[in-house]
């Protein structure tokens, strides 16, 4: 049955753009999937391995960043006579690269940051954020500054001489983003429930006895944020070449703060949470925009955060599926697949 | 070498901001283990308290100063009691999460009230610098700088001298103890928090007229706070008014000779060598404060 409800989800979002006539909201669709693919890599970190890293920005923007750099071409002064000169590349190496590099700085963050826990690390991940940010805007020979990169190509996709499509509308984006968010779906899905899952949630629930039997926490913990950077940097790379234009606005803070909100709301640590968060803090500004101004927005966003935290601690899926199973007597598990805390799993992983 | 010695006068002008900011931080986030978000907010608080009391009412711009921070304090109350307060032991990624919602939530109610133009406060301190021989300073930052090393120093002996500053130490180095030896540990949570938030406050309200306001000019004051904790050491009040000059001092010669655009980019390369190769803080102690 479960089986079923997820074919019947696929068909009805791969129909979306067969009876959404209005482009505006195929657009609004599109900019929340590129959040949810981002919020679903946070999720990794925050639900899976209990580690709230709020610079996750910077992987995305770096992933946008790196990708339009590459798909442009740079040169860079090294010295009065000599510059780096990198000619343009094709869009998906751009993407490619961008993934690649998001996932680097994800290893270097990793590396450094995990050596500290709890607060600190928030700080760390902060600060990175930050300092990328300020390269970002005073790094003007490489990345423009607050003068942005303009002309980004779209990607495109076709047999060279034959047919050719570029995506420059939003159908054919819509289903880039959709395809996206499926692999990252199912990229961290498989993560998860694999043995280095069960050893991440171990590790969440209790650091020092996961050490006892045996789990490798630093290891473990770089990986996840390698994995996690890198479908971060492939957000970032599908935002920059569907908007075509990116500038260090990109790292701000409030961003990382989105991706945190989305992912507490639909419930940190279950599959289906980013993607029911995303949806609705996607939608969600596009119905208030008619009663609230934008600061008024954010006022309702913080509240909301504020008494979600406290009346449903575990976000919005989990509370559905226990509910769910309560009316059905533990029937169907709802879409959320492996739940948050699965103690007992972790006491059979090692049983 | 002229410049070199005005750097070093600006860097101690501004430090005694910067120290009053992380003492406050200190307090809350060293002792009580709140990732105060809010801090920066409290900041931009104090700043446009002043504003509103010397502009739009044209009161006393000394009074508007006093006003600012007995008003922070009581915000930083109201927040402690209303947010905090149900939240006790809880774990601290859960108090930071509803710390977050109350910082985006005050931060755009200030962008509501007061738009995102920026906002000049007058003083009534001559505009004309006092010249001391290659170097001069403004009249403001003097006195700017003397009422924070007032607070600090206020601060010092409230926390050491007093039976209040007895309780709050108590209390966060055994919360049970204390409350057996008949300590309110709510009211001292409480007044700790608000404490904290008052210093916020009070260096907003006298960096505000240094400065321009903006409803965002909090996110740098608030992780610049972070900033100059983490390099103090946690809980530390020597550590948070040594490492607030210390990050004044870093970030004017790294404005002066590397470049000013990542003038603000020192703090957070600060946080991120301490932690590496220093986490407890350069001048933590043994004892949990002071």
């Amino acid at each position: 049955m479960n089986r079923w409800a997820t074919w019947l989800w696929l068909v009805f979002l791969f129909s979306i753009p067969l009876w959404m006539t209005n482009q505006y909201y195929l657009h609004i669709l599109i900019i929340a999937g590129i959040f949810i693919i981002a919020a679903m890599s946070l999720n990794l970190l925050l639900g899976y391995t209990g580690q709230l890293s709020l610079g996750h920005v910077a992987f995305f923007g770096i992933g946008g960043y790196t990708s339009a750099l590459v798909s442009l071409g740079f040169d860079l002064e090294l010295t009065d006579r000599y510059s780096f000169v990198f000619p343009a590349q094709p869009v998906w190496i751009a993407f490619l690269a961008g993934i690649v590099v998001a996932g680097f700085f994800g290893w270097l963050i990793g590396k450094i940051s995990f050596k500290v826990r709890g607060a600190y690390f928030v700080i760390v991940t902060i600060s990175f954020a930050e300092v990328v940010r300020l390269v970002a805007l005073n790094w003007i020979d490489l990345t423009e500054g607050p003068m942005a990169l303009n002309n980004i190509p779209p990607f495109t996709l076709g047999v060279p001489g034959l047919w050719e499509l570029t995506f420059l509308r939003k159908i054919p984006n819509y289903y880039l983003v959709l395809v996206t968010c499926i692999l990252s779906y199912v990229v961290i899905a498989r993560l998860v429930g694999s043995r280095l899952g069960r050893a991440m949630i171990a590790l969440r629930e209790n650091e020092p006895l996961a050490t006892s039997v045996g789990v490798d926490v630093t290891r473990l913990l770089v990986l996840a944020a390698v994995v996690s950077a890198a479908i971060a940097g492939a957000a970032g790379g599908l935002y920059t070449h569907y908007i075509r234009i990116i500038d260090p606005d990109v790292f701000m803070f409030i961003y990382t703060v989105t991706m945190v909100i989305m992912v507490v709301t639909g419930g940190k640590g279950t599959l289906a949470g980013p993607i029911v968060g995303g949806l609705i803090f996607g939608i969600l500004p596009e119905v208030l925009r008619e009663v609230a101004s934008p600061e008024m927005q954010w006022v309702i966003y913080g509240l909301l955060m504020i008494v979600i935290v406290y009346f449903l601690p575990d976000g919005i899926v989990p509370a559905l599926s226990s509910w769910w199973k309560g009316r059905s007597g533990g029937g169907g598990a709802g879409a959320a697949a492996p739940g948050p805390g699965a103690p007992p799993k972790i006491g059979e992983e090692r049983a | 070498m002229d410049q070199f010695l005005q750097h070093l006068l600006n860097a101690t002008m501004l430090g005694g901001t910067y120290a009053l900011l992380g003492i406050g931080l200190t307090l809350i986030f060293g002792i009580m283990r709140v990732v105060n978000f809010t801090h920066g907010e409290l900041y931009t608080f104090g700043a446009y308290m002043v504003f509103f009391f010397t502009m739009t009412l044209s009161a006393n711009f000394f009074l508007a100063l006093v006003f600012a921070m007995v008003l922070g304090i009581a915000l930083g109350a109201a927040i402690e009691f209303v947010l905090l307060r149900r939240l006790r032991g809880a774990s601290i990624d859960t108090t930071m999460l509803v710390m977050i919602g109350a910082w985006i939530a005050m931060q755009n109610a200030e962008q509501l009230a007061w738009t995102g133009v920026a906002k000049s406060v007058n003083h009534p301190f001559p505009v004309d610098p006092l010249v001391l021989g290659p170097v001069s300073v403004s009249w403001i930052r003097i006195f700017v700088f003397c009422v924070a090393v007032l607070l600090i120093v206020g601060t010092h002996l409230l926390i050491h001298r007093t039976r209040l500053g007895k309780a709050m130490r108590s209390t966060f180095q055994d919360r049970e103890t204390a409350a057996l030896m008949g300590v309110n540990i709510d009211a001292i949570h409480t007044a700790t928090f608000a404490l904290g938030s008052g210093l916020a406050a009070a260096a907003g309200a006298l960096l505000g007229p240094v400065f321009v306001l903006v409803p965002g000019m909090g996110d740098m004051a608030a992780l610049k706070s972070f900033a100059i904790v983490i390099l103090g050491g946690l809980g530390s009040f020597m550590g948070a008014t040594l490492g607030g000059f210390l990050l004044a001092l870093v970030e004017e010669l790294g404005a002066g000779y590397i470049s000013s655009g990542y003038r603000d980019g020192m703090g957070f390369l600060i946080i991120i060598v301490v932690l590496i190769f220093k986490p407890t803080g350069l001048f933590a102690r043994k004892e949990r404060i002071g």
